[in-house]
């Protein structure tokens, strides 16, 4: 720490050229030491090409979506109605801003409720509470066709409603239940102990310095996380086929079935004639995924500073 | 008084929620189990498991599901095959050699990796993936190779992500002890930081391998699907998820059956390997 403060103070006085001097010097080093040892320089090699690759996967495909599909964006992509020439993608993007809606009304409370257990109520060693933590992580890692298969057994079947927006958007209510109740506890936990103490010092209970407390300072951990909640929701599709099904059209009610965005892609890509509208409601789809993610991540550094 | 009620309500409220989710494996369990174990017991344990032939619509059918297990087995191997040592390999870059500019670049390249829908991927492989292969390799494309560099590049971000923090939750002075030994940097790394975070690498490849083998809308886009064993890395495959999502459409009385049943055996998968993350990762704390 001390050195750090001494180069900065210096730093005015150094030029340009004695950075650029130290870091050959540097270089050199580096060199010699990888001369000494071959196994070191093929280690630091294999390192770098694994990150030049990882990031070209992600370019690879963000590119190729890009590429081919924003071009194809038109207005006719984005009529109220679907018909099967001008494949619309609209009745698609309002059925997936709705079970997006319904599946957060359904999880979200739920899923703080449950933190707010975990967190506050709960001694550690716990049986219930571990038994809570056990069966969360389950759930974290059931894949989304068992999801759905549950949803069309139980939602589909057992409870009579039929492919519909309603048992798609309960199938991913259980399926993001655990990323809320995850995010939810971090920040619940990272809740300074002094501002509880405080409000118990100032004769609140546990239930109001909660709700006046605890739950206003982690409200932006809470928030990322349902916001990457929905991300997961937009690019399900394998838990929705046989629960909200694949109509095109907007759904008149609850119980009536309706596509998403993700299932549009699916249905589009599947029938091989439509790829570049296909690759054009990928553009959304990552747009989209991308807005989120970095809505997230801003709301989660507002917490870091704080 | 009042006040000691709605104190009590409230916290009982809370617990109400928090069984929720327990609430939820139970039934999620009960129903897969309940609607698959009576069809694997009309068509036979071993015939389900074992048998060669998926063929539904012949009469007398018989269900096989076997090149199916094959099938995921395959496609999952090559995933881990392909996405572990590069999602290791970039994690130690992330964690030790990554200058500070250039994490803020990659760091969130990675996070938006995880968050690409599977519908994208799948999408990708059959547009690029699928041709390249046809092109350069051999076979019609839809191949387990195809599925398998599909779901490698799938299961990155999670074998980054986790390997990342574990590497990086790796004591300081361990470190500085290998290089006062007269290591070099990347010695350092590979005798001593990479043992010592072992099982946290371990965990994010487990959770990749359930993030590869529960893996469905992806593969059935580039595998083929074909339900029969397959004979070499370029031929077709289909996988249990596969299974489960191309017949759900229009299958009826014993093949529905079946299809759940599919379910159930890619369901004990799963479990066996949240069982098997769980002892890992308490090896770990304890």
């Amino acid at each position: 720490m001390k050195n750090k403060g001494e180069l900065t103070l210096n730093s005015s006085m150094i030029s340009k050229e004695d950075i650029r001097n130290s870091f050959i010097l540097k270089m050199r080093e580096k060199l010699k030491t990888y001369k000494l040892h071959p196994f070191s320089f093929i280690f630091f090699l294999l390192v770098t090409l694994a990150v030049i690759a990882t990031v070209a996967v992600f370019f690879m495909v963000v590119g190729y979506v890009l590429v081919n599909g924003v071009p194809y964006l038109s207005p006719k992509l984005f009529e109220l109605k679907y018909t099967s020439e001008n494949v619309s993608m609209l009745p698609s993007i309002i059925t997936t801003v709705s079970m997006v809606l319904i599946s957060l009304a359904i999880s979200a409370p739920i899923g703080v409720f449950c933190a707010i257990y975990l967190v506050e109520y709960s001694g550690t060693g716990n049986k219930i509470v571990k038994l809570i933590r056990v069966t969360t992580e389950t759930l974290a890692g059931i894949p989304s066709i068992v999801y759905g298969l549950f949803g069309m057994l139980f939602f589909v079947t057992a409870l009579k409603w039929g492919f519909s927006i309603l048992a798609g958007s309960f199938t991913l209510a259980i399926m993001i239940l655990p990323l809320i109740i995850r995010s939810t506890e971090e920040s619940l936990k990272s809740v300074d102990q002094s501002y509880k103490e405080g409000s118990f010092g100032l004769g609140a209970g546990k239930l109001r310095t909660i709700f006046k407390i605890v739950l206003p300072s982690s409200i932006n951990g809470i928030l990322a996380g349902i916001i990457l909640s929905i991300g997961r929701i937009i690019g399900e599709t394998a838990a929705l086929i046989y629960t909200a099904g694949t109509v095109a059209q907007i759904p008149e009610n609850l119980l009536q079935s309706g596509r998403t965005l993700s299932i549009h892609m699916y249905n589009l890509s599947g029938e091989g004639l439509h790829m570049h509208q296909a690759s054009a409601t990928g553009v959304v789809l990552l747009l989209t995924v991308f807005v989120l993610n970095a809505l997230a991540s801003f709301i989660a550094k507002k917490l870091e500073e704080r | 008084m009042k006040k000691q009620y709605l104190e009590k309500g409230m916290e009982i409220l809370f617990l109400i929620n928090a069984c929720v989710s327990v609430l939820a494996v139970l039934l999620i369990c009960v129903f897969i189990f309940i609607n698959g174990v009576p069809a694997i017991s009309e068509i036979g344990f071993l015939n389900f498991a074992l048998g060669e032939k998926w063929k539904p619509m012949d009469t007398p059918s018989s269900y096989g599901i076997l090149p199916m297990i094959i099938g995921s087995i395959y496609v999952t191997a090559g995933a881990i095959i392909i996405g572990v040592p590069i999602g290791v390999l970039t994690a130690i870059f992330m964690s030790h050699f990554c200058p500070k500019n250039l994490y803020k670049i990659i760091k969130p390249i990675i996070n938006l990796l995880a968050g690409i829908p599977s519908i994208v991927y799948g999408f990708f492989g059959m547009i690029v993936i699928v041709p390249f292969i046809r092109t350069y390799i051999g076979g019609n494309g839809n191949s387990i190779l195809s599925a398998s560099i599909l779901l490698g590049m799938m299961i990155l971000p999670t074998i980054v992500g986790l390997s990342e923090t574990s590497l990086k939750a790796v004591p300081e002075h361990y470190y500085t002890g290998a290089l006062a030994l007269g290591a070099t940097h990347e010695r350092a790394i590979t005798t001593v930081i990479l043992p010592a975070a072992k099982s946290g690498v371990l965990a994010s490849v487990i959770l990749g391998t359930g993030r590869a083998i529960g893996e469905t809308m992806a593969v059935i886009m580039v595998a083929g699907n074909q339900a029969r064993v397959p004979n070499d890395i370029l031929s077709g495959v289909r996988t249990l998820t596969a299974n489960i999502v191309t017949e759900m459409g229009y299958a009826e009385g014993l093949h529905y059956d079946a299809l759940i049943a599919t379910g159930v055996v890619l369901f004990v998968f799963i479990l066996m390997l949240n069982v098997t993350l769980t002892i890992v990762t308490n090896k770990k704390r304890g």
